[in-house]
């Protein structure tokens, strides 16, 4: 397992992180880093957001693009400044998407070429909307 | 170059924009071919470029945005078709037009001759925000309250990769019309716009939820009156919305018809309104001085109306009847007196609908240069328009039309039939629609026939997916498979418009032969049985369907 870092920001490093489940955070005050799930809103997370600074989100498949918008409220609803990172199912095809959302890294396995991740990111020079990063 | 009527004209940064998308396409089909993206993966990537494998062949679907091309555009669509295709495509009911023969390895090179036209295939499909539809007599209507197009196009640069919202539950259309004749089929879009002007700017009035396919649903108001400076905020809410809550796990409920049916207008209404709640609405604020400067690459045509257009129409018309059947049955009031609007039919009796060959595009090309300002439209309902045309000039431009054989006086009768492309081409149909289509066009084909049963919608699909609009149509027909044999069912006293509705199922299917038989016997019916002056529909909804099934069945 390898971090792609999109973002340039200070980040966590992999072997360092070990999530807590939304539920699991109620009951562990000292936890900083959490994985949230799809179907879970990213307001539950408000309560704790002053200790976090580490949230996980998931893509179970590429095409299923919920946490694009959990990214995106994080940074815009919640004001959450630290790292976001996603893992699962994603295509370097999708880097400047999550960089505009507010993601910071991407979980690689060790095999993943970085080079197609970073070619791809930079791939795009215009975009037609605002967003909550560049 | 001159900037065109009717569309945006392109800027270096536009242009650059295309080439690093046709770039990108470039290497996902590198890296398809060298097994570093799975076909699973490659799929919505390619869908999302609008390249579609069918039943022989791939498809290629280029993007119209909001119907307007010019004539140098339209030149380029034949080039395509002649150079990459069989010397055909084939216009959309989502305005669009598709090449059914191409071969994928051609695709990035014919996207590069796209672009030399400032044209491109970008959300054609896949499940993203696809190409904004609007009126087709936008910008030339008597009746518009206000022209569409600069915020269609506003519309379009804002969904073109959207960050957020290229990978939702499902595809997203949305389409706005400036006419208070809905002349888009708003209510059956998952958002549809109605735009008008009042005193403080132009306000919007938004459907939500409304789709044909295989839930047909009427689309639901979300808000009456949304100001130009919330138009964004309020899409991107009602996206968010979608994106987090729309249904993942089953691909015929994924649609946001089933989410505000799910949860019921009210609710979704209110979910929107807390995204907003959230929202620094300053910073998704459409400017006056964006819109302004959008607006400001749209020419306008500069029109010059002869003092006798009338009276040169009208003797062209006591000399030639089929002339002036074609213009009771081809043209719209302009809000200039001395212009019409022209509606080129592409259901030329026994063709396929929406067919179109490279030298008709071609001589279509040459005859918008000469009669309309260089711009045409494509229609929803698979026609092409001609918004500005002098009356004086309406015979010549006719003549023209005769010799592309373009020239079927039927927009709005009965042969002027919507069809979707069906088993011929689609892996999704169950059953043909052009043999049938080009049936029944040749049943309706005689113009006098086609005048005396008046106003009549037709509509065919090849499956539950309902890409021929089938719940739409005056007339809807649907392809079914019957134990491996293609079959069709009739419905009737479907609409869009303000009085949106869904057609009822009429009876049992039946093979292709009977369904026409049935539906040449329905006519039949109306005309000897309609009230003075009564439409087809205003009779089937006076009546309701049990005399016409009936007589439908009645040999069966």
């Amino acid at each position: 397992m390898k971090l792609f870092n999109l973002s340039q920001q200070h980040i966590i490093p992999a072997e360092e992180a070990d999530p807590v489940s939304l539920a699991e955070l109620k009951e562990h005050p000292e936890a900083y880093a959490v994985a949230l799930e799809p179907d879970e809103s990213v307001e539950a997370l408000r309560p704790f957001l002053a200790q976090i600074t580490l949230v996980v989100l998931h893509f179970p498949i590429f095409r299923d693009g919920r946490a694009f918008t959990q990214a995106r409220s994080l940074r815009e609803y919640e004001d959450y400044k630290e790292e976001i990172r996603v893992t699962g199912h994603v295509l370097p095809d999708q880097a400047a998407f999550l960089r505009r959302c507010g993601v910071d890294t991407v979980v690689l396995s060790d095999d993943d070429d970085q080079t197609e991740w970073e070619a791809q990111l930079k791939r795009f020079t215009i975009t037609y909307q605002q967003s909550i990063a560049s | 170059m001159k900037q065109p009527v009717g569309h945006y004209a392109y800027e270096s940064r536009d242009r650059e924009f295309l080439q690093e998308r046709i770039a990108e396409f470039e290497d996902q089909v590198k890296r398809r071919l060298s097994g570093a993206l799975s076909e699973e993966e490659f799929k919505p990537l390619r869908l999302m470029n609008g390249i579609y494998l069918q039943v022989h062949a791939y498809m290629l679907r280029v993007a119209i945005p909001y119907g307007i091309l010019d004539s140098r555009q339209l030149r380029k669509l034949a080039h395509v078709a002649q150079r990459y295709d069989r010397g055909y495509g084939h216009f959309t009911t989502r305005q669009n037009i598709q090449f059914n023969w191409i071969a994928l390895e051609d695709a990035p090179a014919i996207l590069r001759d796209l672009a030399e036209a400032d044209m491109h295939a970008i959300q054609t499909s896949g499940n993203c925000i696809r190409n904004i539809t609007s009126d087709e007599y936008a910008g030339a209507a008597r009746d518009e309250l206000m022209d569409p197009r600069v915020h269609a196009e506003i519309l379009r640069q804002w969904s073109t990769l959207h960050p957020e919202f290229t990978f939702l539950p499902r595809k997203f259309k949305i389409a706005i019309s400036g006419s208070p004749e809905d002349r888009v089929a708003a209510r059956f879009h998952d958002i549809g716009l109605l735009a008008r002007p009042s005193e403080n700017g132009p306000l919007f009035r938004v459907f939500v939820g409304g789709g044909l396919g295989r839930t047909p649903v009427v689309g639901q108001e979300l808000f009456d009156s949304v100001p130009e400076a919330e138009l964004l905020a309020t899409l991107e809410a009602t996206l968010r919305v979608y994106n987090a809550y729309g249904r993942r796990d089953n691909l015929y409920r994924a649609r946001i018809k089933i989410l505000v049916q799910t949860i019921g207008i009210e609710p979704f209404r209110e979910a929107v309104k807390a995204e907003l709640a959230k929202m620094d609405l300053s910073h998704y604020r459409l400017t006056p001085e964006r819109v302004a400067a959008i607006r400001a690459r749209f020419a306008a045509p500069e029109l010059h109306a002869v003092d006798d257009a009338d009276a040169v129409l009208a003797q062209h018309q006591k000399e030639d009847p089929d002339f002036a059947r074609w213009v009771q049955s081809n043209t719209h009031p302009h809000f200039d007196e001395g212009y019409s609007i022209a509606t080129v039919s592409l259901k030329t009796p026994g063709d396929i609908p929406g067919d179109v060959t490279a030298e008709q595009m071609d001589g279509l090309a040459d005859i918008a240069e000469r009669f309309a300002f260089s711009e045409l439209r494509v229609t929803h309902l698979q026609n092409i328009v001609l918004g500005h045309v002098r009356k004086d000039q309406l015979y010549a431009l006719w003549q023209g039309l005769k010799e592309l054989n373009l020239a079927a006086p039927n927009i709005g009768l009965a042969g002027d039939i919507v069809s979707c492309p069906g088993l011929d081409y689609c892996t999704l149909a169950n059953a043909r629609s052009l043999p049938l289509a080009r049936k029944l066009g040749a049943r309706f084909g005689d113009a006098r026939l086609q005048e005396e049963i008046g106003a009549l919608s037709i509509n065919i699909s090849g499956c539950i997916n309902a890409c021929g609009h089938h719940h739409a149509g005056h007339i809807g027909i649907l392809g079914v498979d019957k134990r491996g044999s293609e079959f069709y069912q009739i419905l009737l006293g479907g609409q869009a418009g303000d009085h949106a509705s869904i057609g009822a199922i009429l009876g049992p299917a039946l093979s292709e032969d009977d369904a026409v038989a049935a539906i040449a016997r329905i006519i039949d019916h109306y005309l000897a049985h309609r009230n003075e002056q009564e439409s087809f529909l205003e009779m089937v909804t006076r009546l309701g369907k049990a005399p016409f099934k009936e007589v439908a069945y009645e040999t069966v």
